[in-house]
């Protein structure tokens, strides 16, 4: 027992055993308290899609060696402009997350670029400048949708005219358009089968660009950056890569976001977002240093899992306070300071 | 040799240069610029500005001096101060539990806070002793770690661990503290004791003869033996180690400090402020305190009492003036409550961009 024990935590790292272990309880005592079981993976499984590109997100970012991306709030800003772009070109339906996400390709690229210069400039200090650039950003961008010039009364403030509102709701515009394209219904609930098709198309095509020669150099640059500079790779290059494809990603990652959730929230609202990635696939089993597709998987549905069926588990035995909301910020920071102790002192 | 030559340059400019002097304090000088310019656009009266000015410098300044000693001890800015924060209002709950008010009440929270905020401040330094180099991204993530403990101590465990009944500050289940817990029993009991008007601007004596006290602490603590291990820690770690200092135990130290600084800066803050939001008056007291004191012309491997002083000033001018300024200026106070939000942001990101900058440029001319 002992032994297994141990090799389990050698396998997964302590992150991910605690949290399965974590979760299986939830689970049984969901089961004591008599809720509806099936609710409750059906509703994980939304959250699971909803939040699974934006961990996907920190895959290039950690593999070209720039680190946990907490910066990903910039792309995240990126994804919320395309789609009320798109919005504003009153669109609807399936065309319009397409052409939301086609607008945040060309915007996440140039930020993305442009932080990357950043980056490249202050090897070694990553996480805490892009920590500190994105909540600069999100704050100069609330600025932003106080002054951008839209003009779609669903979005703009009613009264005054000016200036997004604090959430703006995709119905009747392209709200689940994702969650609902296959429709599939398991207890008379829809199962999210588009938005987790969509993910897994995406995993796929990370896997193979990981694979790629561009994706090899990106790794070699990331594991070791005076080798692969001695082999002939440009590192500063296989770097900005890796965060424009970070950028990107976030960006897509808060439209399929926002069409499951069926909000965009402005403002202060993608302020902590990378924080909740990064604990996701830190919980998968990825360090700052090392990340892998099966990570991104595995973390997304133990964290999504978790925070969906502690809610209700939790309320139950604690009526007062939002304890799960406690919980919530102690396993998500806790796992970033377990992966930064890890990660040791450079002395 | 060459390092003291380099110094010797250094001294000359600063004497005769003031060109070097501008370029020098080049973040002071635009918020000067920015603050003047936002105090006459928010048409606010020099009598306003002024009492709100006291008041925050009050309330704030200890909390940013207690940023000096970890910025010497080369573990840049602590934006762990949340948790010596946490410590203060640990003192203020219990207190409040037994209902001891005025100065005795402000004493007591003291004495209850500094045992907590020593154990706290161990804990802080022994984590960051494992993550030399990343101490700040660290510090910033156990903030908000320790914000969740806080959170399940005071939700969870009072009422139910912690036998406490009173209505007033116990939620109406019984479990849990209220969200906002009044400090009317304390309120003030520092800055009235002698609280002079000057032209209409109330100045509390004794909190800042108080504050003039810790300044002092901190200048003489410099000067001792441990002042300079911590200098000579900032300047080079492994020479410092070379030389004998224990690295390790001195950088525990100097957190430690820190930590209760920031703990009795957090009960003179709150005895000003009058109300604990139990929940959330900590949040932002680590962002707040950083930007203060890097607006005052600190950086990430230097900080004086001047510049935490000034910042300070400068930093809640701004705090002050820029929803009234925002409103005149561009008609809506929301952009000016924005506008100070990215300044306590960006100065930050800029401070933490240019420390990169120097430390490649460092170690590029180490290689060659």
């Amino acid at each position: 027992m002992k032994n297994l024990w141990k090799k389990s935590i050698e396998r997964y790292g302590y992150p991910k055993v605690y949290i399965t272990i974590f979760l299986i309880l939830l689970l049984i005592i969901a089961v004591i308290q008599k809720q509806s079981i099936p609710d409750l993976l059906i509703d994980s499984l939304i959250r699971i899609g909803m939040n699974s590109i934006l961990v996907l997100a920190m895959v290039p970012g950690i593999v070209s060696g720039t680190g946990l991306n907490f910066a990903l709030s910039i792309g995240i800003l990126c994804g919320i402009l395309a789609g009320c772009i798109a919005i504003e070109m009153r669109l609807v339906g399936l065309t319009a997350f397409l052409v939301a996400v086609l607008i945040n390709i060309p915007l996440a690229a140039v930020a993305g670029y442009l932080y990357g210069l950043l980056l490249n400039r202050v090897k070694g200090d990553e996480m805490t400048v892009g920590t500190y650039m994105g909540f600069s950003m999100v704050s100069l961008m609330s600025i932003g949708w106080l002054v951008l010039p839209f003009k779609n009364p669903d979005m703009v403030w009613a009264i005054g005219g000016r200036g997004l509102r604090v959430t703006i709701t995709l119905v009747d515009k392209y709200d689940k358009v994702l969650d609902h394209l296959i429709k599939f219904k398991v207890f008379d609930r829809n199962l999210p089968i588009g938005t987790l098709i969509f993910f897994g198309i995406c995993c796929l095509l990370m896997w193979l660009f990981l694979r790629s020669k561009t994706g090899a150099a990106m790794i070699a640059a990331g594991d070791n950056q005076k080798f692969a500079e001695a082999s002939g790779i440009n590192v500063n290059k296989q770097r900005m890569i890796g965060v424009i494809i970070s950028m990107i990603l976030g960006g897509i990652g808060i439209i399929v976001y926002a069409q499951s959730y069926g909000f965009f929230q402005l403002y202060q609202g993608p302020l902590m977002m990378p924080f909740v990635a990064i604990s996701a696939i830190l919980i998968g089993g990825a360090t700052a240093k090392k990340a892998s597709i099966g990570n991104v998987i595995s973390g997304v549905i133990l964290f999504q899992a978790l925070l969906t069926i502690s809610l209700p588990v939790i309320n139950k035995m604690m009526p007062e306070g939002n304890l799960s909301e406690v919980i919530r910020i102690i396993v998500s920071n806790g796992v970033i300071l377990y992966a930064l102790t890890k990660m040791g002192g450079n002395e | 040799m060459m390092s003291t030559k380099i110094e010797l340059n250094d001294k000359k400019e600063k004497k005769y240069d003031i060109k070097q002097l501008i370029v020098r304090n080049s973040v002071p000088i635009m918020f000067i610029v920015i603050c003047l310019g936002g105090t006459i656009a928010s048409k606010l009266g020099p009598a306003y500005v002024l009492n709100e000015l006291i008041a925050r410098l009050d309330r704030n300044l200890l909390l940013v001096l207690s940023l000096i000693i970890p910025v010497l001890a080369g573990m840049g800015l602590n934006f762990a101060l949340v948790i010596g924060a946490m410590a203060g209002q640990i003192g203020l709950i219990t207190i409040k539990i037994f209902d001891i008010g005025g100065l005795p009440g402000i004493l007591a929270a003291t004495l209850i806070a500094t045992p907590f905020a020593i154990i706290f401040g161990l804990g802080t330094g022994s984590i960051l002793n494992r993550t030399k180099g990343q101490e700040m991204i660290t510090s910033l993530i156990l903030g908000y770690f320790a914000m969740g403990l806080y959170q399940l101590v005071f939700l969870l465990l009072m009422g139910t661990l912690i036998p406490v009944k009173d209505p007033e500050i116990i939620l109406p289940g019984g479990i849990g503290l209220k969200n906002a817990i009044d400090l009317n029993l304390i309120k003030y009991s520092l800055d009235k004791i002698w609280q002079p008007a000057i032209m209409g601007v109330k100045i509390p004596v004794v909190s800042f003869i108080i504050i003039a006290f810790f300044c002092a602490v901190i200048w003489f603590i410099t000067r001792t033996k441990l002042g300079q291990d911590f200098r000579a820690l900032g300047q080079d770690i492994n020479i410092a180690k070379v030389s004998g200092i224990d690295v390790d135990k001195t950088r525990l130290i100097a957190i430690t400090i820190s930590t209760v600084l920031a703990a009795w800066g957090q009960i003179m803050f709150l005895q000003n402020i009058g109300t604990l939001q139990t929940y959330s008056s900590h949040e932002q007291v680590g962002m707040f305190a950083v930007a203060a004191i890097l607006v005052g012309g600190a950086s990430v491997t230097k900080a004086t009492i001047g510049e935490a002083i000034l910042g300070t000033i400068l930093f809640h001018t701004l705090f002050i003036v820029s929803p009234n300024a925002g409103k005149n200026l561009l008609g809506d106070s929301q952009i000016g409550e924005f506008f100070r939000a990215f300044i306590a942001y960006g100065v930050i990101a800029m401070s933490l961009v240019l420390h990169a900058f120097q430390k490649t440029i460092m170690s590029k001319a180490k290689r060659d």
